[in-house]
């Protein structure tokens, strides 16, 4: 069922925002056809009666008290940012020319 | 244990409860004990033909640590009497999980040079413990590999063979542990990147349950999936750092309330009369290498000789495991890892000429991450999109009810589960680089465990034309304890038969002359 596209996998690399040239998207096109192709049985026994589990061992209504704690400072949050200024991240304009 | 004098080269090989027993005699001070192990590193870590099991070595604090541990014990009286019981044998930690002080590269570039703001709540509990923490270990990128091979820095070689690999994603941590480096290290498991590098190196790793160990502070791979554990040479060894690491979290909301207890003391008992081991029937036979079966037939018989009551039982969703961990690993790593975007940490490229935010992320993602990570991030986009969402990754939840089924069904016959933990020994470097399918059948037995929660643990099972095979046991969830039970009593059964450690049938590892330790001319 799977049959990947160039196409598709330039689709899926905007969506992940991630840089590809054509070569790597070629690749990455046959890879990932013949990975889906090994993975998709699951859907052989995956009947409409069989509960899924997101998580192994459900723990539900994991609650703690509302009060601050444990928190960085703002010199701590920003001494790893690529840029910052004022306090703040800093960041290249987020629509073209402005 | 009588008055000996030990030189360096016997020091390192102890396990880390006989590390700690001298500690406490006072026979040797942490200091020595430490110094011991970085001059191990710089013997055969280093330099072109090293082992390169650390990406970073924390000389300076290790050794200060160490001489706290020492001035305690001198001065004797309450805060001695106080001191944790492995207080002063050092420790490795797996660079995925996050240090002051250190740097942590999660082995990407990404990440490079980053130096974390807190602790992780494991490394927490390893300095109040008061464990001299060595450096940081060498891992795939992410933790997404079963070779090393994914890291951004370079291969770790196996110390058994340095053409081969030290399995991964954890084969530094591995590493470090079987070439006597550490006698104790950190790692993390999400498919059984604890199990197969324990196993491919001739030591023992153990999974515990999900939520037995907290993961604040462990850079996230697949969140439902992954868990911090114990790599040592001997299976009492993992349970006493699994006592020292686990216990519940407020940080973590995954963590289990109640602490997994009693685990080194199933690890001591070594009385397995009746105990119920069950073969599970779909992990072994085709894609099994002949040796590792042979190994893997020989410590059930051992198992059986030792009282054990061993029959066959079926799980027969395991031929869809694969399938569905390939389908919700990426699908959550596409999730977890869509925070490194070069805006609040790690290496921001800018394109050419400069370019908008998106521009700026896509040129970041595309330098920071290598061809797996991005590989399976492009997988895991793929199987959540809308069209494909309830074939793959809603069809990958219901195998993983129906596997959970089939473990539910077994551990009513049984008390723990048996395997060989990896179908291969190690293999060269570059011989599955090309081929990310075969590359992730390495992962076949290992993750029915991560699917299910429950926890897993490989010890050595021998040897195959010189290389280590591991035999994997699975016991129910929080059913830690019955585990190393079993565990160890094949390990002490094997090295009666052995008459030693495994490494003991490995001239490179039993050899004190360092030069031999490494690979090729030095």
């Amino acid at each position: 069922m799977s049959a990947i596209t160039r196409e598709d996998v330039a689709h899926l690399a905007r969506l992940a925002h991630i840089q590809m040239d054509g070569e790597e998207l070629d690749r990455m096109a046959g890879e990932l056809d013949v990975i889906v192709d090994a993975i998709a049985s699951v859907s052989e026994v995956a009947s409409q009666d069989v509960p899924a589990t997101s998580h192994p061992i459900p723990l539900n209504n994991v609650f703690r008290e509302d009060t601050p704690h444990g928190m960085l400072t703002q010199e701590q949050a920003l001494a790893m940012a690529p840029d910052a200024e004022d306090g703040q991240f800093k960041v290249p304009a987020i629509l073209d020319g402005e | 244990m009588t008055e000996q004098n030990y030189t360096p080269d016997q020091l390192i090989r102890l396990s880390a409860l006989q590390m700690a027993d001298l500690l406490r005699a006072g026979t040797i001070t942490s200091v020595e004990l430490t110094q011991a192990h970085l001059d191990r590193i710089a013997d055969v870590d280093g330099g072109e033909s090293g082992i390169h099991a650390f990406l970073h070595v924390n000389t300076d604090e290790a050794l200060a640590v160490a001489a706290e541990v020492d001035a305690i014990r001198a001065a004797g009286g309450l805060e001695a009497d106080a001191l944790h019981p492995l207080a002063g044998v050092p420790i490795a930690v797996k660079d995925l999980i996050v240090t002051i002080g250190q740097p942590t590269t999660a082995g990407s570039k990404m990440l490079e040079g980053w130096m974390s703001p807190y602790d992780a709540t494991v490394v927490e509990k390893i300095r109040t413990a008061r464990l001299p923490i060595l450096g940081k270990t060498n891992l795939d990128e992410f933790a997404m590999g079963s070779s090393t091979e994914h890291s951004a820095f370079g291969n770790t070689l196996n110390p058994w063979d340095p053409a081969r690999i030290p399995g991964g994603s954890g084969g530094g941590s591995a590493a470090a542990v079987a070439a006597f480096m550490a006698p104790l290290a950190l790692g993390t498991d999400t498919g059984g990147s604890i199990r197969q590098p324990g196993a491919v190196t001739g030591t023992v790793g153990a999974k515990p349950t999900y939520g037995g160990v907290s993961r604040y502070g462990v850079i996230a791979m697949a969140s439902s999936l992954d868990q911090v554990g114990p790599v040592t040479r001997t299976v009492q060894d993992s349970a006493a750092l699994q006592e020292l690491i686990g216990g519940h979290d407020p940080r973590d909301s995954t963590s289990l309330p109640k602490p997994l207890e009693g685990l080194l003391t199933a690890a001591q008992q070594q009385d397995i009369t009746g105990l119920r081991i069950g073969i599970v029937k779909e992990l072994q036979g085709e894609g099994y290498q002949a040796g590792v079966l042979e190994r893997f037939q020989e410590a059930v018989k051992v198992l059986e000789d030792a009282g054990a009551v061993v029959q066959e039982v079926s799980c027969p969703h395991f031929g869809y495991a694969l399938g569905a961990y390939y389908l919700i690993m990426p699908s959550e790593v596409s999730s977890n890892l869509a925070k490194f975007d070069g805006v609040r940490y790690g290496n921001r490229v800018v394109p050419d000429g400069g370019g908008t935010i998106e521009q700026v992320m896509g040129a970041t993602r595309a330098a920071g991450f290598g061809e797996e990570v991005k590989r399976r991030i492009i997988l895991g986009t793929y199987a959540l999109s809308a069209g494909y969402y309830d074939a793959y990754y809603g069809s990958a939840q219901k195998v993983r009810t129906l596997i959970q089924r089939d473990l539910e069904a077994a551990f009513d016959q049984v008390d723990v589960l048996i395997s060989p933990t990896s179908p291969t020994t190690a293999f060269a470097f570059g011989e599955k680089l090309d081929d990310p399918l075969a590359m992730y059948l390495n992962d076949v037995a290992t993750i029915p465990a991560n699917l299910a929660g429950i926890p897993g643990i490989s010890v050595p099972g021998g040897l195959s034309e010189g290389l280590p095979v591991g035999v994997q046991f699975l016991a129910p969830v929080r059913g830690d304890a019955v585990m190393y039970r079993a565990a160890a009593a094949l390990e002490s059964r094997l090295e009666q038969q052995w008459g030693g450690p495994i490494w003991q049938q490995s001239e490179r590892l039993a050899a004190t002359d360092h030069s031999q330790t490494a690979g090729g001319d030095r």
